[in-house]
């Protein structure tokens, strides 16, 4: 039974036809990657899968339940969390303070108006732990904006991660970021515990293939090919879209 | 050089931090018997617009939220105390105790914000502005207009002093002394409570809400129920303030309710400092002491004050505390 | 069936003044991300210099080009020394208050100029006395102000759809960066734009001065009216001026006349409403 589901899916801006009649399912623990040249709707259909955007048409089922119309918070709470292409911190807050928030929630003490903050240590425990796993822990007092690119992504992910999510979605987790602070996000994505499920919009193949059980290919808003890696590099659709356009290899 | 002789104050204040305290208290309580009675009426309005500065800081400075219909609140609590309490023909007068009429003044208002915000909190950034502005309005043109229960415009007179009672016992807040005492504790809990809500949990949602709500929705905050709670929280303690300035000049008005009381506040919030609760206060003894100061040489104090709060905009953005801090992390 | 003409007729003169409020406003917020809340400022300023100049050169019609000239100088000398200073994506509270200043001043040095009390206007003798209009007699001002303020609609329509400056402030309101990346002078189309918006006001409070005559208050008045106005219409488009002119214009004028105590209140009620409804008002394009 797939813990993620995307059956039907079409969105269209104005006149332009994101995305047509796109599905897509996705089994518990699988690594899925979704490439696609510029433009093809990778990131419009990650939107519509994590409820910042509205599909026209089709339908979301995420752990057997239909979520097409639950709005982003809901389906944060249902398991379902995701980063953001452009880092989407608390820039003006430190680095502890940032996963705090996600931790606080998670743990259900948001509510609390009479106790310091500072006072739930469980949370602040969690919190560092979360920052030891992915690297940032001798920075928890720094200020957001004051990290550096790659660190900044890391965070993402450590935010996600805290609010323990079922399925994990990284948009372009390596986005802008140098060979070195890459390998290392590889190394992260890649020690994730097996019974999370992940999805990945990537386009650094080298990342695609080394992470990912099973790949879908979006061109123009549709599914032009899915399967294993190995069949999907093999696919002469695929190699005349990415040989045919220019090549996005990083 | 001025940097360096504020950290070094800042310093030895902290290191003799029981010391101030005292000093503080002896200035307070001993304030009402060695002032002029013109100058505790100063302290009185200082404390009360301390009050509500503070009230719209958890609402601006703390969740982002730029309210300029805030006096609605204000109004609210002055009208609702006058309507319960005073002995005017067209009110109630049911009774002057502070413990029957303040949690109805409270409640009230709680319901308004709920209502409003249920509107209101779909948008944000100028439009949420806006809304609050005619909101505000709103409220002031029914209390213009609904004269056989507001007064109209000259609104309800005859609000009397309150009294504390419980049981048999009962004591009466009618001197200027005794009122400002009231006054003072009443600043003293909202001050502690806000200290304690702004480092909560709670309060650590609502700066994340500040700067980044699309964030916490990913992270599965109910954004929309924080925000209305923040209203609220934010509308009843400036009810509190517009209770005690009824009560305080024996009358609820409409200019209570206007856009320039929204106004007024806004730039008291603005020039102290937003987004910590020492700004309020400092923003609200400046801005009840300046017009006092200026209308004794112009008339032109507005001209005085538009020319201020365009200063401060303009070159220190952050208010007073900003300059005092020069830079430093804002909690 | 003859109180329901006068007042369908005084509701689209009052549309027809809010909407030339609200077209500036609109401009300006949709260009520059500025809600001018001095906006109301202008128009009374406007209003308050028609008159000056009625009693100085005994003409309205020279009021009528002399009025938004003068104050759009002074909204241009505005913006180029102090609005400039404050633009970027995080200052848009602070612009507000800055204008929340100007409104300050503004409305303290004219009340020290013309004075505290009401002063009426009169209409151009050319306009003056009333017409037979389908059965009533009507001011013929105020019919020519509808003629007028439609007019003023076209013109205001044929520069932003089908003049290349227009096109230019069509695509600043969607992407002002882009604009300015594509190397048009970016500064000198908020200056212009600033400029018109105040303008626009300052000549609708010219001709709005003998309807309503002139006192202070009057700024806020209308400024509370305008912003509902464009909540209700819409930010960025004439036609969300346009239409939530219409609509609140309406309903401002019947309500005062059939339900005076609750007039207010219904406009604020349709704003609820459209807020519930459609968040970036009817024909918006700047989502909040």
């Amino acid at each position: 039974m797939s813990l993620l589901q995307v059956a039907g899916i079409s969105k269209q801006f104005g006149g332009l036809a994101a995305l047509t009649n796109v599905s897509l399912q996705v089994q518990p623990g699988e690594r899925r990657a979704i490439i696609g040249p510029n433009g093809a709707g990778k990131t419009t259909l990650f939107n519509v899968i994590t409820g910042e955007l509205s599909p026209n048409g089709g339908m979301v089922h995420f752990d057997n339940r239909d979520i097409t119309a639950l709005p982003v918070h809901t389906r944060a709470n249902l398991g379902l969390g995701h980063t953001f292409q452009r880092n989407n911190l608390f820039f003006g807050l430190t680095v502890l303070e940032n996963v705090r928030l996600a931790v606080q929630h998670h743990r259900g003490i948001a509510r609390q108006l009479f106790r310091a903050a500072v006072t739930f240590e469980a949370v602040t425990a969690e919190a560092v732990g979360l920052l030891e796993e992915v690297g940032l822990a001798a920075d928890k007092e720094q200020i957001v904006s004051t990290l550096a690119y790659g660190q900044q992504r890391a965070l993402e992910v450590a935010l996600a991660l805290a609010t323990e999510p079922q399925a994990l979605l990284l948009d372009e987790p390596t986005a802008g970021m140098s060979p070195a602070e890459t390998k290392d996000m590889v190394q992260l994505i890649d020690a994730l515990p097996p019974s999370l499920t992940v999805l990945i919009v990537e386009h650094d193949m080298d990342v695609v293939f080394t992470l990912a059980d099973r790949i879908t290919v979006l061109h123009h808003g549709q599914v032009v090919s899915e399967g294993m890696p190995g069949q999907v590099r093999a696919d002469p659709t695929v190699q005349e879209i990415y040989l045919g356009a220019e090549s996005l290899a990083a | 050089m001025i940097a360096i002789q504020l950290t070094n104050t800042r310093a030895w204040l902290e290191a003799h931090q029981r010391l101030v305290l005292a000093a503080a208290a002896i200035t307070a309580i001993a304030y009402p018997f060695v002032v002029k009675p013109y100058i505790l009426s100063l302290g009185i309005e200082v404390l009360i617009f301390a009050i509500f500065a503070m009230s719209l800081d958890l609402l601006l400075g703390y969740t982002g939220l730029p309210s300029f219909g805030h006096a609605a609140f204000f109004g609210l609590g002055a009208y609702i105390v006058a309507y319960m309490t005073s002995r005017n023909e067209l009110a109630l007068g049911l009774t002057d105790n502070l413990l029957l009429a303040l949690p109805v003044v409270l409640l009230a208002t709680a319901l308004v914000a709920v209502v409003v915000g249920f509107f209101a909190l779909r948008t944000s950034g100028i439009y949420f502005l806006m809304i609050t502005l005619a909101f505000a309005q709103m409220l002031f043109s029914i209390a213009i207009r609904w004269s056989s229960v507001t007064g109209g415009s000259d609104g309800l007179t005859g609000v009397p002093r309150p009294a504390l009672g419980l049981g048999g016992f009962t004591y009466a807040f009618e001197s200027r002394e005794s009122f400002y005492f009231l006054v003072l504790g009443l600043f003293l809990t909202v001050w502690l409570l806000l200290r304690r809500i702004v480092s909560s949990p709670f309060g650590m949602t609502l700066r994340g809400i500040r700067e980044n709500e699309q964030r916490m929705r990913a992270l599965g905050y109910n954004t929309f129920r924080y925000k209305t709670a923040a209203f609220a929280l934010a509308g009843m303690f400036a009810s509190v303030s517009g209770l005690l300035l009824a009560q305080y000049f024996w009358h609820a008005a409409p200019q209570n309710l206007y856009w320039a009381m929204s106004g007024q506040v806004l730039i008291m919030l603005v020039v102290g400092g937003t987004g910590t609760l020492t700004g309020p206060i400092l923003g609200a003894a400046l801005m009840r002491l300046l017009p006092n100061f200026a209308s004794t040489y112009t008339d032109r104090w507005q001209t005085l004050l538009g020319l201020v709060l365009i200063m401060f905009v303009l070159f220190a953005p952050k208010g007073i505390v900003g300059v005092l801090r020069g830079g430093r992390k804002q909690p | 069936m003859d109180t329901l003409i006068i007042q369908f007729l005084n509701g689209l003169v009052f549309s027809m003044l809010l909407f030339v409020m609200a077209a500036g406003l609109s401009l300006i917020f949709g260009q520059m991300n500025v809600i001018n809340l001095a906006h109301g400022s202008f128009y009374m300023l406007g209003g308050y210099v028609g008159l000056s100049t009625v009693r100085l050169l005994d003409s309205f019609w020279l009021a009528l080009m002399i009025a938004p000239l003068a104050v759009g100088a002074l909204g241009v000398a505005i913006e180029y020394l102090l609005l400039r200073r404050l633009y970027g994506t995080h200052r848009h509270l602070d612009q507000v208050l800055f204008t929340f200043g100007l409104a300050l001043i503004a409305a303290d040095l004219i009340r020290w100029n013309w004075g505290a009390y009401v002063v009426s206007v009169p209409a151009p003798p050319l306009l003056q006395g009333q017409v037979p209009f389908f059965g009533i007699q009507f001011p013929l001002y105020r019919l020519s102000l509808i003629g007028f303020g439609l007019i003023i609609a076209m013109l205001l329509w044929i520069f932003i759809e089908r003049t290349r400056i227009g096109a230019i402030v069509r695509a600043g309101v969607s992407d002002a960066r882009m604009v300015s990346g594509l190397g048009i002078n970016i500064q000198l189309v908020f200056a212009g734009v600033f400029a018109l918006g105040t303008a626009l006001a300052a000549l609708a409070g010219v001709i709005g001065a003998p309807v309503h005559s002139l006192y202070p208050g009057l700024d806020f008045e209308i400024l509370i009216l305008t912003l509902v106005v464009v909540v209700v219409g819409g930010l960025g488009t004439l036609k969300g001026a346009f239409f939530g002119s219409l609509v609140i214009g309406m309903a401002d004028t019947f309500g005062k006349a059939f339900l005076p105590e609750f007039a207010l209140f219904i406009i604020f009620a349709v704003m609820a409403m459209v807020l519930l409804l459609r968040p970036s008002g009817l024909f918006g394009l700047k989502a909040s």
